[in-house]
């Protein structure tokens, strides 16, 4: 099926006070409409970063290079104001804490009828109308009484259902939802996770969710982009990335689920840590933490390895089985 | 809300009470005498011992304490020492100019500083952020004496756009607008100063919260993220601000009203210190206490307007 989004070869960099550093090198990856795809990776591996650059929110002080199409539209060559109309309306991001996300002032009905009466130019009547539809198809319960509260009346849960009412407003063709329950209690984890799921399917929207942990992607992805350090390291399908793991790393992100970042499950599978962006390093990015390193992973940076359809690592010790994929990244 | 008014209303009785007795003590425990300085250098001790008896000025400080709270309850302010006139009418007479000038400073105060603050927030470290840094030091720093008469020298003298002196037209008529500006600008300059530095702070803090992110994935224009998203959150500390500079403004239509020659209480109550004339002062501080209590109030009923948390509280 024809991709939604279309990235190819993403780098971020950020202007610092070391100079530039590059937070996401050359990350290439597609969504399709209807599919869940699935970003794991440690912390500070530039899940977010990639997911701020196809909204156009990444600060001014980085710097968005390579082609994201969009609509067929390349999204880093769009202006502020462009980029601005396509916000909350052809993509729209949900953010992980639901406590803060809320603007505390303001009633959850007008937030939640902002982006309409934005893009959708909609009178404040049908903007209502529309607004109490959302929240109950978000399965918030007296939704009309709802509008009329602020934020901080509500549970964590129930903003986290607004926000997701609120992306959902104008009918996005992708959903971007950055950790949407790692602040959320279990049982609210899975009930928001069923709710995107369930939105997906019957929008037929394409959705990017942003994880650290593997329960959550065998539950909901289809596919799966395992990131390090700025870089696409793996990408399959859900099955076959479970079954059958090319790269170290995720091998050993798959030994240390529960959650990858959750201090009471230490990665002890994978001792060592990940290099911050500007880090010098040479060849393999993992040589330091991998057990299988060998001599070329210390000198030489690995290109992609295709193994089959849609499964694409990058590792020296796919060199035999897989074949070449061009670039030095997978996706 | 309306519980959280009549609450704060209360409070202000033992508020004013508390001003009564500070006003009192300090005046009468300052220097000069009032007695002799109505009886003027030819007066006699016996002229000024039967002034003081008349005045009630040799009984026990306590007794003239509760005599005047007595008074006061009852809503006489009394007689003014030096025209036995009443001080509540001499204070009405001359109240519409103070208001008028310190509420025509506090909206020059407000437009100005959380103009400037929220440029330099949202260009912080450019050239508009520095020159408003700038501004704001030399607005703090300028004393208002000489920031009025520099602004008569250019303004009035050489340029003749403003008239030098003096209320004498309505200010809702043009000719009364040209006059309560050069003053509102002299007196609301430091407060406008200490609102900039408020505003830019407070911005800069709430631009950075994960709403106003939200606000910008909605699609919020840009503009409508900093008026409408951003300063809804930013209002909160800058009107406390804008209300404790309610009573620094009062206090500085003392001189305002001195360099400009208006007929205002400032004016009337430097007059009375002077004259040791204690009811014309005791008057006008409590009058202006109560003005700026009330101010104060005004802001909380703001803040449970503004922001939700506070008014369900
Ligand atoms: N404004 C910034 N300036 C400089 N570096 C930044 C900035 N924002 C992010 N980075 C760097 O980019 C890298 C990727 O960060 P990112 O937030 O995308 O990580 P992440 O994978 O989302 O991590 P987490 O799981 O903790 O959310 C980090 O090393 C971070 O230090
Ligand atoms: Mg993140």
């Amino acid at each position: 099926m024809e991709s939604i989004l279309q990235v190819d070869n993403l780098e971020v960099c950020f202007r610092t006070a070391h100079g530039e550093v590059p937070a996401v090198r050359g990350a290439s990856f597609s969504v399709r409409p209807g599919e869940v795809l699935s970003i794991v990776g440690e912390s500070g591996s530039g899940k977010s970063v990639t997911s701020l650059s196809l909204m156009g929110l990444l600060p001014e002080s980085a710097r968005a290079m390579g082609s994201v199409r969009f609509d067929d539209r390349d999204l880093l060559r769009l202006n502020g104001e462009e980029m601005r109309e396509l916000r909350g309306n052809g993509i729209s991001m949900i953010f992980q804490e639901p406590m803060t996300s809320l603007n505390p002032v303001f009633t959850v009905g007008f937030q939640l009828m902002e982006p309409l009466r934005i893009h959708r130019d909609q009178s404040k009547k049908e903007a209502y109308r529309e607004a109490v539809r959302l929240l109950e198809q978000v399965e918030i319960p007296e939704a009309k009484k709802r509008m009329e509260q602020f934020p901080h009346e509500l549970s964590g849960g129930m903003r986290q259902r607004v926000m997701i009412a609120i992306a959902l407003a104008c009918r996005p063709k992708l959903l971007i939802a950055d950790e949407p329950t790692t602040a959320l209690d279990v049982t609210i984890q899975a009930q928001i996770l069923d709710l995107i799921v369930d939105l997906k399917d019957r929008t037929g929207m394409g959705v990017i969710l942003i994880t650290h942990d593997m329960g959550v992607v065998a539950e909901t992805a289809d596919r799966v982009l395992v990131m390090y350090a700025g870089r696409v390291v793996e990408a399959a399908g859900v099955e076959t990335l479970f079954h059958e793991p090319k790269h170290p790393y995720t091998q050993g992100l798959l030994q240390s689920v529960p959650n990858v970042d959750d201090s009471l499950y230490p990665l002890n599978s994978i001792p060592g840590y990940m290099p911050k962006p500007g880090e010098i390093q040479r060849g393999c990015p993992f040589h330091p933490r991998c057990r299988e390193a060998v001599e070329k992973c210390r000198d030489h940076h690995p290109p992609s390895f295709a193994f089959g359809t849609e499964h694409v690592a990058s590792c020296w010790l796919g060199e035999e089985e897989g074949e070449a994929h061009g670039g030095s990244s997978a996706g | 809300m309306a519980a959280l008014i009549v609450r704060r209303l209360f409070q202000l009785v033992p508020l004013l009470l508390g001003v009564t007795f500070v006003v009192f003590i300090s005046l009468h425990l300052a220097p000069g005498d009032p007695a002799s300085i109505i009886g003027g250098p030819t007066a006699t001790a016996e002229d000024v011992e039967s002034i003081r008896q008349k005045l009630g000025l040799d009984d026990p400080l306590f007794t003239q304490y509760f005599r005047y709270l007595g008074d006061l309850f009852q809503g006489d302010l009394g007689y003014s020492y030096q025209s036995n006139q009443s001080v509540a009418e001499a204070i009405m007479l001359r109240f519409p100019n103070t208001f008028n000038l310190s509420v025509a400073s506090m909206i020059v105060a407000t437009l100005i500083g959380v103009g400037a603050g929220i440029l330099s927030a949202i260009r912080q470290n450019s050239a508009v952020d520095t020159l408003s840094t700038i501004g704001a030091l030399a607005g703090v720093s300028i004393p208002n004496f000489w920031l009025g008469s520099m602004l008569i020298l250019i303004f009035s003298v050489y340029w003749q756009w403003f008239p030098a002196a003096g209320f004498t037209q309505p200010p809702w008529t043009w000719a009364g607008l040209r006059e309560l500006i050069l003053p509102a600008i002299t007196l609301g300059t430091g407060s406008a100063a200490l609102i900039a530095r408020m505003t830019r702070s407070a911005v800069l803090e709430v631009i950075r919260q994960d709403y106003i992110r939200t606000a910008r994935a909605k699609g919020v224009k840009e503009k409508s993220v900093i008026l409408v998203h951003c300063m809804r959150n930013a209002m909160i500390p800058v009107i406390t601000v804008i209300g404790l500079n309610f009573g620094f403004l009062l206090g500085g239509t003392i001189i305002t009203e001195q360099v400009f020659a208006i007929n205002g209480v400032g004016r009337l109550m430097v007059q009375a210190i002077a004259a040791r004339d204690y009811p014309m002062v005791q008057g006008s501080v409590l009058l202006v206490a109560t003005l700026f209590i009330l101010v104060n109030l005004i802001v909380d009923i703001l803040y449970a307007w503004i922001d939700p948390r506070i008014r369900y509280e």
